[in-house]
């Protein structure tokens, strides 16, 4: 196994490494990465334990206080990953428990599909024990009974690295029963998705990991109130879990520290950056780091291209300019320029690159992936594509662009059931917006109409 | 109650609804899809989007789909605000993308809900200039027609298939803007709800496949509101008639029977009002081996008074498949002591005892609706689905309205389905089942017993004394037997409002003493709770009511010549008791009148037959399961476009032809003249009389119209027969007039309505106009008068009753079935495709004990031949047969099986 991922890494395609060298990862400043090797092998259970592992769930079974964990959480304020940057903690603090409720399932989010992302698949793939041990953090905080690896199907490398990593675990004493002799019961089971982008959506995911539809579901009830089959549940991106271990060892204050005065987020990202640019892959740095320092990072633009604009969170976001490269890149401030943080992985377009046809392209897949349930999603989403075909092929009307418009607001949050189609329409709103003319390009002369009806 | 405000105007509504529902039940129209009274919400249309306010001060507000926001109180909306408006169009343009657009040679155009939305929305120009998507559709077998293309994707279908009606071969398959909604693979839908699709849809996806075999637009038929004929539960129906045939049968909402939902039987088999080989004439028979021949109403009025005239001693036998007024007119003719009920002995027996149980067991009878409100049911030796259709589907609510409790236990409102399906995943209220057989609700039972009768009466005996001390012990009860008993009483105790259901398919007076034991013990233990009894036919309670002797002492009085002339009302003797029995008493009357809408083989037998309606020409009274007596009313007049004809309702008949005999000019009588003459002669159906209004019922001076505003082609639809066009025919029996004059609105509040219709609602959705609040009670109130009160008191226990003990013989064991079990809709074609083959049901050790397996063809009393279906569990000593099979063949009769080999089938 180790010569396939050594033979994936190494080539040319493989965007998923890390760029910084082990010298640079500090445990205190790099919560995520610094038991990484350079040699990008697996940090397996035996070393894992050797760098400090395990040892916040150590911590938190002694002290065995669910409340104190949410609130911690709560405090230094980790925003989700996958997206969203919702509070965990507060997501913790709002599952139902005690009483008569009964005991749920903590799911982690693995189903990393957003386009230009792969910050979930280095995790999974070289530190699989900081994924579970934020796991068993998160299923203590919330009571929960059991848990769930909802992980993409395509993720085959890291799918045999978390089978292995969790019956090391289980043989370690670190899932089943009485974990750490604690008397705390916990385990989790790996599902593989079947490949479809919206079991991203957390309660299209529980919807899926049942075996129904990966239909999203109305909220409230949330999952915290009635998730999987019908209990409690919390949905976790790998991410946001594998920041929980730090916390709980080092304290909110540490964590908030993490990120200086660049941000009010606390904490440390795993920030990365695709396209046309010299050196593409991942960083741990500080939230709040700005595009600039990761486009630098990554050695510029690839042969002195000149950028034209960037996503900076995944094909979801909205399009930045090279000016706002400037900002901070952390949840308020690019919510502020019409984006959104997204996922934190910016994708790069140059000036040759036809904002028509990647629009056209993000908006095949956004069509392609939607799961039919609601009308302006289901049905609005490919006429948005067929537009845009027709605009790439010179054969737009006038009024297109008006149309695209319309689509677009009218998949405003609230509109739509879900988050789905505003993802799919914030990047072409802001094309729209920002590269009105390329689109104009499209439209033909007017037809001529002998007389008017 | 919840104040609301709606474009600026205050109203009071129901805060446990939604803003959909709310805005709804007060008249406002908003545009919606996927919300369905009887289903709830799931927010997966947009269609229904306003602007909502956060309060009085917020001026921007946002938009919300009004299906997913409750009702509350100072909840503020704006339907009329001009982006929610915007958004809604936006919508249905996006719905009309890969629609076809083929609304003129569509089944639903004119009464499409599509269509309706499409127009209120204001969508009315194409901007989407490129290609459509194109679907392959399936068969789904002689009920349902399918058409892809015309799919909005609005899930109604499966959630009313599998969510709300317990199928399982209806399916979502693909996704984003390919959703496709069918089977895995071609075939006969399986639920016997299925017909239902062709109403939940809100296009023309899923059809009558009866009705498009001879087609008429919803504008083009008259309609009357109708009692469905096919069993005991008293389902309104709304019969469309043209060119003298009913074309369709659609729901006609009822708060409390049968709301949205018609079984498959009932849609389906109305066929053999259509028939051509009815008796559309009265006919003479000269001798027994003579051809029948036409004659003339007089004549044969004549003839058959003459006859009467001479006869010694003339039976009466009547029908519990005909109305309260015909069989009241036939005892009237022939003397209430020679009046026999037209039903076998044992089963009268059942029936009497349903009705005094019904009084005095000490649990009232809930309507169908208030059965859903229960939360603890059990089941004595009834196969709800089979027997009673529609009831079964309020059974099933029962048991999944356990998901509301457990949503109000968060906060989750009772109209949001999806949650609530998540939420209750497989958790039901407790449902327990004693019935031999597998049955339709199996998936959402606790436990089915499988038992035979004894077995079963000695469950519900054990269960009452588990609950009640008092009731008495069963003898030698088994350790199983009393682990079921406690854990059915116990699960019965422990609800707010237990049920027991039981009826007369096993024709066994133990079983139903039982179950009237375990009403009476619940009722003693001050338990709120009901008890529902089915009963096999269109009017059997009605009948009972009414009273009489058996069939047997009819058959035996003739046989015996003691009576010499016989009078039969619409019934086949020959399916009641064995052939036999049947011809010595025919045989020995010398003059044998029927009257039948159908070619029976009694009909066969006559000397005179008369010919009668069916339900779709006549009018009268049928008594349901509940007691509820409600009217049905002629749909059309079978002498306008077939004036050769002479079809008079049985009542009329008998009228006449007591009037001839008694040599007295026959008056004018009516429907009113019937009912209260049948009424005035019973006090126990002295209620009979207000179950509708009488024909003097007038709204704004105005009759009410049988036929839709745009009904077209009166002047000409009868010219192949004559140029000039005959005046409409003149209804003296009711308010409803044969015509589009008349009243048709929904302004004012009526009980009887032929079919919903109102300004920009077409489709079945229109009956929301008409009632008090969506999914609520008709605003003139639902229709009919309950007969049947229960008497305050327990009155006593009866004695558990023992077994006849184990016989050398196999009994007859006849399981009701819905497709084929009921004598007149199994002569609808659709019901006849949809019949299933017939097989005997044997235990597999009585099966070894025959020497026979599974697939091994046998014959039943040396005549009728059937496979072996070896079923576990299935009590030893028994031989299930399907209802209907063998005429005459009586349930606990001993059967002789004989194995056919394979050199002779």
């Amino acid at each position: 196994m180790s010569h396939s991922i050594a033979r994936q890494r190494d080539s040319v395609r493989y965007r998923s490494r890390l760029m910084q060298p082990e010298a640079e990862r500090r445990p205190d400043t790099h919560p995520l990465t610094w038991r990484l090797r350079d040699d990008g092998g697996v940090v397996w259970l035996e070393e894992y334990l050797r760098k400090d592992g395990y040892q916040s769930v150590r911590k938190a079974l002694a002290e065995s206080d669910p409340q104190a964990i949410i609130s911690t959480m709560k405090d230094a304020n980790v925003g989700g990953r996958g997206g969203g940057g919702f509070s965990a903690g507060l997501k913790w603090s709002l599952t139902l428990q005690g009483g008569d409720i009964p005991r749920g399932y903590l799911i982690c989010n693995a189903d990393e599909m957003e386009p230009g992302t792969f910050k979930d698949r280095l995790l999974m793939e070289q530190q699989p024990h900081l994924v579970i041990e934020g796991m068993i953090l998160a299923a203590l905080a919330n009571n929960s009974f059991y848990g769930y690896i909802f992980l993409r199907g395509e993720y085959v490398t890291a799918a045999r690295v978390l089978s292995r990593a969790l019956d090391e675990a289980r043989a370690g004493g670190w899932l089943g029963r009485d974990i750490d002799g604690s008397s705390f019961d916990f385990d989790i089971a790996l599902h593989t998705g079947a490949g479809r982008y919206i079991c991203g959506e957390e309660t299209a995911l529980i919807n899926s990991l049942e075996g129904k539809r990966a239909n999203p579901r109305a909220k409230p009830p949330f999952p915290g109130q009635s998730g999987a089959w019908g209990k409690p549940s919390v949905v976790n991106n790998v991410e946001t879990l594998c920041n929980a271990p730090g916390v709980i060892l080092n304290g909110a204050e540490w964590y908030q520290g993490l990120s200086g005065d660049r941000t009010d987020d606390g904490g440390s990202k795993l920030y990365g950056i695709s396209g046309l640019v010299e050196n593409p892959g991942l960083w741990e740095l500080p939230m709040g780091t700005t595009g600039a320092e990761i486009l630098d990072r990554a050695g510029g633009m690839r042969n002195g291209r000149q950028l034209k604009a960037w996503l900076p969170g995944g094909a979801s976001t909205g399009f930045l300019l090279p000016q706002h490269l400037e900002l901070a890149l952390d949840f308020d401030t690019v919510g502020k320029e019409g984006s959104r943080l997204g996922t934190g992985l910016m994708t790069m377009v140059t000036q040759e690159q036809s904002m028509v046809a990647l629009v056209r392209n993000l908006e095949e897949f956004f069509a392609r992936e939607s799961c039919g349930w609601c009308t302006p999603c289901r049905d609005g989403l490919p006429w948005t594509v067929r537009v845009l075909r027709a605009l790439a092929l010179g054969q737009g009307e006038i009024g297109d662009i008006e149309l695209l418009e319309k689509l677009a607001a009218d998949c405003g949050p609230a509109q739509t059931f879900c988050a789905h189609a505003p993802g799919a329409a914030m990047p072409l709103q802001t094309a729209l917006r920002h590269f009105r003319s390329e689109f104009a390009q499209g439209i033909s002369e007017p037809r001529i109409k002998a007389e008017e009806g | 109650m919840a104040t609301i405000h709606v474009d600026g105007q205050s109203y009071q509504v129901n805060g446990a609804h939604n803003l959909l529902q709310a805005c709804l039940s007060l008249g406002l129209d908003i545009p919606y899809f996927c919300w369905h009274p009887a289903m709830g919400s799931v927010g997966a249309c947009r269609q229904c989007a306003v602007r909502q306010y956060k309060d009085k001060n917020d001026d921007k507000g946002m938009l919300v789909m009004s299906c997913m926001a409750p009702a509350a109180d100072q909840t503020r909306i704006d339907i009329e605000d001009e982006e929610a408006k915007a958004f809604r169009a936006s919508v249905v343009e996006w719905l009309m993308i890969n629609h076809p657009h083929d609304c003129p040679v569509c089944e639903e155009g004119g009464h499409c809900h599509l269509q309706d939305m499409t127009v209120m929305t204001g969508h009315d120009r194409r901007r989407y200039r490129f290609g459509k998507r194109t679907r392959r559709n399936q068969f789904l077998g002689p009920f349902i027609g399918h058409e892809m293309n015309r799919c909005i994707t609005c899930y109604r279908c499966v959630r009313f298939y599998n969510d709300y009606a317990g199928g399982s071969d209806l399916g979502t398959f693909g996704s984003k803007d390919n959703v496709y909604f069918g089977r895995y693979q071609e075939g006969t839908l399986e639920s016997p709800f299925a017909g239902n699709l062709t109403e939940v849809c809100p296009t023309g996806v899923f059809t009558d496949q009866s009705h498009s075999d001879h087609y008429a637009r919803k504008w083009d038929m008259q309609f009357a509101p109708g009692i469905c004929h096919q069993c005991s539960m008293g389902c309104n129906i709304s019969p469309g008639e043209r060119y003298g045939d009913i074309r369709r049968i659609e729901n006609r909402y009822h708060g409390e029977v049968n709301s949205y939902f018609l079984c498959d039987r009932g849609r389906f088999g109305y066929g053999y009002v259509n028939r051509s080989d009815r008796p559309r004439l009265p006919e003479r028979r000269e001798g027994p081996d003579s051809e029948p021949v036409s004659i003339g109403v007089a004549d044969v009025l004549a003839q058959a008074s003459d006859a009467l005239r001479h006869a010694r001693r003339v039976i009466g036998i009547g029908s519990p498949r005909a109305s309260l007024e015909s069989n009241h007119q036939l005892q009237a003719l022939v003397g209430e002591s020679n009046f026999s009920t037209g039903i076998e002995a044992r089963e009268q027996a059942c029936l009497e005892l349903m009705i005094q149980l019904q009084r005095h067991a000490g649990l009232p009878t809930p309507t169908p609706r208030g059965i859903e409100n229960h939360d603890a049911v059990f089941v004595l030796g009834e196969d709800p689905v089979q027997s009673a259709g529609r009831l079964g589907l309020n059974l099933r609510q029962a048991a999944l309205s356990r998901c509301k409790a457990l949503g109000g236990t968060i906060g989750i409102p009772e109209w949001n389905a999806e949650a609530l399906k998540t939420l209750a995943q497989d958790r039901y209220y407790p449902l327990f089942i004693a019935w031999p057989a597998p049955t339709d609700l199996d998936d959402v039972a606790e436990a089915r017993y499988a038992m035979d009768p004894d077995g079963i009466a000695r469950l519900g005996f054990a269960v009452a004394h588990a609950i009640d001390p008092a009731a008495p012990a069963v003898e030698g009860l088994a350790s199983a037997e009393d682990q079921a008993a406690r854990r059915i009483a116990s699960a019965l105790m422990a609800a707010e409002q237990p049920l027991v259901v039981s009826g007369g398919s096993l024709v066994s007076e133990a079983v139903l003493e039982a179950a009237g034991s375990v009403a009476r013990a619940l009722s003693r233990r001050a338990k709120k709770g009901g008890l529902v009894l089915i009963r096999r036919e269109a009017n059997s309670t009605g009948l009972s009511l009414l009273g009489g002797q058996p069939l047997d002492w009819a058959l035996g009085e003739l046989a015996r010549g003691n009576a010499d002339a016989v009078v039969v009302l619409e019934n086949d003797l020959y399916q009641r008791l064995p052939a036999g029995r049947v011809d010595a008493a025919l045989s020995r009357a010398e003059i044998r009148i029927v009257l039948d809408h159908q070619r029976t083989a009694t009909a066969e037998r006559a000397n005179f037959l008369l010919s009668a309606a069916s339900f779709a020409e006549s009018g009268g009274t049928l008594v349901n399961l509940e007691g509820r007596a409600q009217r049905f009313f002629q749909v059309y007049d079978p002498g306008y476009m077939r004036p050769e004809t002479r079809i008079h309702e049985s009542w009329r008949w008998l009228y006449v032809l007591g009037a001839t005999l008694r040599g007295e000019t026959a008056g004018d009588i009516n429907l009113d003249t019937v009912v209260h003459a049948c009424a005035g002669a019973h006090p126990a159906l002295a209620g009979m009389v207000d179950a509708a209004p009488d024909s003097n019922y007038r709204i704004d001076g105005q009759k009410l119209a049988r036929e839709p505003h745009r009904y077209s082609g009166r002047t000409s639809m009868r010219a192949n027969q004559n140029v000039s066009e005959p005046r409409v025919p003149q209804d003296p029996d009711s308010a409803f007039a044969h015509s589009m004059e008349g009243y048709s609105g929904y302004q004012q509040p009526r009980q009887q309505v032929p079919f919903a219709w109102a300004p920009g609602w077409n489709s079945p959705q229109a009956w929301n106009k008409f009632t008090d609040e969506v999914g609520g009670h008709v605003r003139g109130g639902d229709p009919g008068a309950c007969l049947i009160h229960p008497v305050p008191g327990q009155g006593s226990y009866s004695q558990p009753v023992q077994g006849a003990g184990d016989t050398d013989t196999l009994r007859a064991l006849i399981l009701p079935r819905l497709f084929g079990g009921e004598e007149t809709s199994a002569r609808a074609t659709p019901i006849q495709q949809r019949t299933e083959l017939p097989c005997i049901t044997l235990s597999p050790e009585d099966a070894l004990g025959l020497a026979v397996k599974h697939g091994n063809v046998v014959t039943v009393n040396e005549v009728t031949r059937l496979p072996v279906y070896e079923q576990e569990s299935w009590p030893n000593g028994w031989a299930g047969l399907p209802a209907g099979l063998i005429a005459g063949l009586l349930p606990g009769e001993s059967l002789t099986l004989r194995k056919v080999e394979e050199g002779q089938r």
